[in-house]
């Protein structure tokens, strides 16, 4: 079961890793307080990573993962990334697999905003509904079919994971109405307290 | 003092480039004399600016470095280009392949330094070799400037001599390139109906018998959007049937 989690665990894309490096290499002399706070990010980023794998995290841990990856990216791509983020009533103490959603905001950024000359306008919503949480990621969609692939793959995997952890009460869902690509995640609210 | 141009879809890449080619300076003077941010950006600029080298992104939006390289290649005097890439495993062996210059992102400035000095104008079958995909534009040079036009918007791709005429709705350019390895590279969307013509399978409306006083009959293709009608060969008839019963 544990070889099968690491297996599966979603792993970042190198080119994230060495255009993050030259970012920050760019920042040291012009700026370095946020050069540190970008290693600082960076460093956390890859600690969630490389960490032992888990069965569970809280919604907070990953959250917090989601705001230090898009810190890094932000960096990078300046104003032609706009992450809206929607996570008033995210449940932060609920329960899930972790890397459910950081490979979602990569893929939004990958697919939806790096492939377009303009700025690329990503959301992030998490919510709580009764006993459900519910999860959203939408980015422009571009059609790019060399693209599209990898983010099958990690589709795959999360669907996976998801059910390891959750059985047949999780669903993830994408949908493209030629405009937005969008992916939902649909779990049971599950807390340590519970 | 070399004139540069950088072309990098991350402004904090090309900040990068322009501290480390200030850093090479005392060895290897250099002056930036333009920045784009994507492939087409690039090609609009570049040939204005007098630049004698470009250090191009291979993945940029819009068009990747790749076939902005091949459109450099239509200019009168094309700058000789160093590629940056990030990691990209599948472009780093075509460009080990084909013997191109590169530089891996984060870049040292020593190495900087030793690709602008060995810097070459890439060569044109080499670039064709580790391209990934068909072009999506063809390259026209009209004086010092690069016109590109869409290969969706090619009709056909006829060889006349020494040129290829390329032929569109509206207009028509000659362009210097084989017809048998634009044939191999667009395979996906021409098709050859003659020994010296290509035609794009979604321009073909139809095939009539053609109407001259020949000895022997023989078809001709419609075009959507041109009134001229294309000889088709005996030879690729037999394919060209096949694809009349697809449609």
């Amino acid at each position: 079961m544990e070889a099968r989690l690491q297996a599966l665990q979603a792993r970042i894309r190198p080119h994230f890793l060495f255009n993050s490096l030259n970012a920050v290499l760019s920042l040291i002399r012009r700026d370095p307080k946020r050069a540190e706070r970008a290693l600082e990010d960076l460093a956390d980023v890859f600690r969630t990573l490389m960490s032992e794998p888990r069965q569970f995290v809280r919604l907070a841990d990953e959250i917090s993962l989601l705001e230090r990856y898009a810190g890094i990216e932000q960096l990078r791509l300046g104003e032609r990334l706009r992450i809206t983020w929607e996570l008033d009533t995210a449940p932060i103490d609920a329960l899930l697999p972790p890397l459910v959603l950081q490979p979602l905001l990569e893929n939004a950024v990958f697919h939806g905003v790096e492939p377009g000359t303009g700025a690329g306008e990503v959301l992030v919503r998490i919510e709580r509904r009764g006993d459900r949480v519910l999860a959203r990621i939408e980015n422009p969609y571009v059609a790019d079919q060399q693209r599209r692939v990898g983010n099958r793959m990690a589709l795959e995997n999360i669907r996976e994971r998801l059910a390891l952890f959750f059985d047949a009460e999780a669903r993830i869902d994408t949908s493209a109405d030629g405009l937005r690509y969008r992916v939902e995640i649909e779990m049971p609210y599950r807390s340590e307290g519970a | 003092m070399i004139k540069v141009f950088i072309a990098d879809d991350e402004e904090p890449a090309r900040e990068r480039l322009k501290e480390l080619l200030g850093d090479i300076a005392a060895e290897l003077p250099t002056s930036v004399v333009g920045e784009a941010r994507n492939g087409l950006e690039t090609l609009e600029r570049l040939p204005g600016s007098g630049a004698e080298l470009l250090l191009l992104d291979i993945q940029m939006p819009g068009m990747g470095g790749l076939e902005v390289a091949r459109h450099l290649g239509s200019l009168p005097e094309p700058p000789t280009v160093v590629f940056v890439t990030a990691h990209d495993r599948h472009a780093v062996d075509a460009f080990e392949l084909n013997a191109l210059d590169y530089l891996l992102k984060p870049v040292r400035a020593e190495r900087l330094a030793a690709a602008l000095k060995k810097a070459s104008v890439p060569d044109r079958e080499r670039l064709a070799k580790a391209a990934q995909s068909a072009r999506e534009y063809i390259s026209v040079s009209e004086r010092n400037r690069i016109v590109l036009v869409p290969v969706r918007e090619i009709i056909f791709l006829r060889a006349e001599q020494k040129y290829v005429t390329l032929r569109t709705r509206n207009r028509e350019h000659l362009i210097e390139e084989p017809l048998v390895s634009l044939e191999r590279e667009f395979a996906a969307s021409f098709i050859r109906i003659h020994r010296n013509c290509l035609v794009a399978r979604a321009a073909i409306r139809g095939f009539e018998r053609g109407a001259d006083g020949d000895d022997e009959p023989h078809w001709v293709v419609v075009l959507d959007g041109l009134e001229e009608k294309l000889p088709v060969s005996r030879r690729q008839w037999p394919a060209l049937r096949e694809l009349v019963a697809e449609k």
